[in-house]
């Protein structure tokens, strides 16, 4: 039950690797890897902010709460913080359960939560300055789905 | 004395990410940290930004005296 914030580039096949060893009655592991876009050169990098400490705090709180609904064995969140470069795994998410569909939907579930609850900020710098996101409709719209 | 931090585009509109500031209630820091910087005073008591005393979100005016660390957070942008 892991959920860890890195300034560091990290290998999401590492990760999954890991996460996935030594399990003889889990059943299922599904992964979610969101990748920073280049948007056609209009982001040169994004920049996330996070509070250290209640960023995992609330992170961890979101997870504890999917772990309870979709009876997970497990879960590993990794998020990048600091500049991320085109290309780069910006986050990663490993749910563990006995059955896939509780996988595939705790993912699901805790992507759409990290993308819309998550206490991060973001800055897009791209080649005519930087700009501060909030979260998009869409993003408000995805977590809707789960209530 | 409590240590403020600014989180996002507050940090921009202050130039500054922390700094120490000594004041009695939450109140009272901001009216001193307004009374510094307009812009950043009108942009503490912005929609959406919300504080958190040593990692806790409270609403409303605190006091301070117990409190080491108060953040001010704008709208989450999401991961």
């Amino acid at each position: 039950m892991s959920v860890r914030l890195t300034f560091d580039p990290f290998d999401p096949g590492a990760l999954l690797s890991e996460f996935t060893r030594g399990r003889t009655e889990t059943g299922a592991v599904a992964t979610f890897t969101g990748i920073a876009r280049a948007e056609a050169g209009a982001t040169v990098a994004l920049e996330l902010e996070a509070y250290p400490g209640f960023t995992e705090a609330e992170i961890r709180k979101i997870a504890d709460g999917a772990r309870a609904r979709f009876g997970l064995d497990e879960f590993e969140i990794v998020h990048r913080v600091g500049k991320i470069a085109p290309g780069e795994p910006v986050v990663f998410v490993a749910t563990a359960a006995r059955h896939r569909r509780a996988a595939f939907e705790a993912c699901d579930f805790l992507m759409d939560c990290l993308k819309s609850r998550a206490p991060f900020w973001k800055k897009e710098h791209g080649p005519d300055g930087a700009r501060w996101v909030e979260p998009r409709d869409q993003d408000h719209a995805d977590i809707a789905r789960w209530e | 004395m409590a240590r403020v931090l600014l989180f996002g585009r507050l940090s921009d509109v202050a130039g500054w990410r922390e700094r120490s500031v000594d004041a009695p209630f939450l109140s009272a820091l901001r009216a001193k940290l307004a009374g510094e910087d307009a812009a950043l005073g009108e942009a503490l008591a912005g929609k959406g930004v919300q504080v958190a005393l040593d990692q806790v979100i409270v609403r409303g005016d605190a006091p301070l005296n117990a409190a080491t660390e108060v953040a001010f957070l704008p709208p989450m942008s999401g991961g």
